[in-house]
């Protein structure tokens, strides 16, 4: 055995081998401020182009399978973002971006989110237009809540932030679209303005 | 930094399954995971199959680690946890390497 062995290296692999199975540490503040601006440019544009406004939660539009549509295509681009950017951080910190803790972090997303589009499914093929949008903010704060315990805590306030602008956003239902832009919206943006100063300036 | 007698003394007290960082690594993971499969300590320790069995095997041998087999789907599922023993070496082991580095300050 070495005697000038570096001890604080040791300790230094025994902390980061801790964190690095027990939390995904790659997500990118880049991919919140992204997701932030696509959010905010598809409300403007369901609200301008399409007319989207719903103020009772019985809400007609003609143009409702466009706005299926383009809430659709927002998640899959800020996916894409998001994959991306983690992608990169991983591939930086020499993390694998797919192991046991990413596919905790997807898994415990992913059962509230699916029962969450589940309901909101149902309820707009009924005609209950106006619960989708604090519905989502509900659903995506549950999915961000449960998740907390396999990332960086922060993400367990984005999710009770989100929660509270889902429940405000009910009750004010003819705020609702306006309460979607900024939990979509500008707490993605903050999140990911304070995850670039915080962690990765 | 290594004159000092009370280092020698200390570093005598590291056991000798952790001085590789391969085996630091597995006893690490598995402090902060009940359980962990063979494929995901092997993703998180970025090193080859034969590598990490052999490790693994060490560990066991002491008696840190401790192996459980079983089915899932018909498919052989192999997981590993840290014994009380195991644990309780980790922890004298993270105690001895703290009082190095205070007395090399």
């Amino acid at each position: 055995m070495k005697d000038d062995r570096d001890y604080t290296q040791d300790i230094a692999e025994i902390r980061s081998m801790m964190e690095r199975s027990s939390k995904f540490l790659s997500l990118s503040g880049w991919a919140g401020i992204m997701a932030g601006l696509y959010a905010l440019a598809g409300a403007w544009v369901a609200n301008s182009w399409y007319n989207f406004y719903p103020d009772e939660i019985s809400y007609e539009t003609s143009s409702l399978t466009e706005i299926v549509w383009l809430a659709l295509l927002i998640l899959v681009m800020a996916l894409v973002t998001a994959i991306y950017f983690s992608w990169r951080k991983a591939a930086d910190r020499g993390e694998k971006i797919w192991n046991a803790v990413s596919r905790q972090l997807l898994a415990s997303m992913a059962i509230p989110l699916a029962a969450g589009g589940g309901i909101i499914l149902i309820l707009v093929s009924k005609g209950l237009v106006g619960l989708a949008a604090p519905l989502m903010l509900l659903f995506y704060g549950l999915a961000l809540y449960n998740a907390s315990k396999y990332t960086i805590a922060e993400v367990k306030y984005m999710g009770t932030v989100q929660m509270g602008l889902g429940l405000v956003g009910a009750w004010f239902v003819e705020y609702g679209l306006l309460f979607w832009a900024l939990g979509f919206g500008v707490v993605h943006i903050i999140y990911g303005v304070y995850m670039y100063f915080r962690y990765e300036r | 930094m290594s004159g000092d007698k009370r280092v020698k003394l200390s570093i005598g007290n590291l056991h000798k399954a952790f001085e590789n960082r391969i085996r630091l690594g597995i006893m690490s993971a598995l402090a902060v995971n009940d359980r962990l499969g063979f494929t995901s300590l092997k993703e998180f320790l970025d090193v080859t199959d034969g590598n990490l069995a052999t490790h693994i095997k060490k560990l066991e041998n002491e008696g840190f680690v401790e192996v459980e087999k079983s089915f899932i789907d018909n498919k052989p599922n192999t997981t590993y946890s840290m014994t009380e023993k195991g644990k309780k070496a980790f922890e004298e082991h993270l105690n001895v390497l703290e009082e190095i580095i205070k007395s090399q300050k």
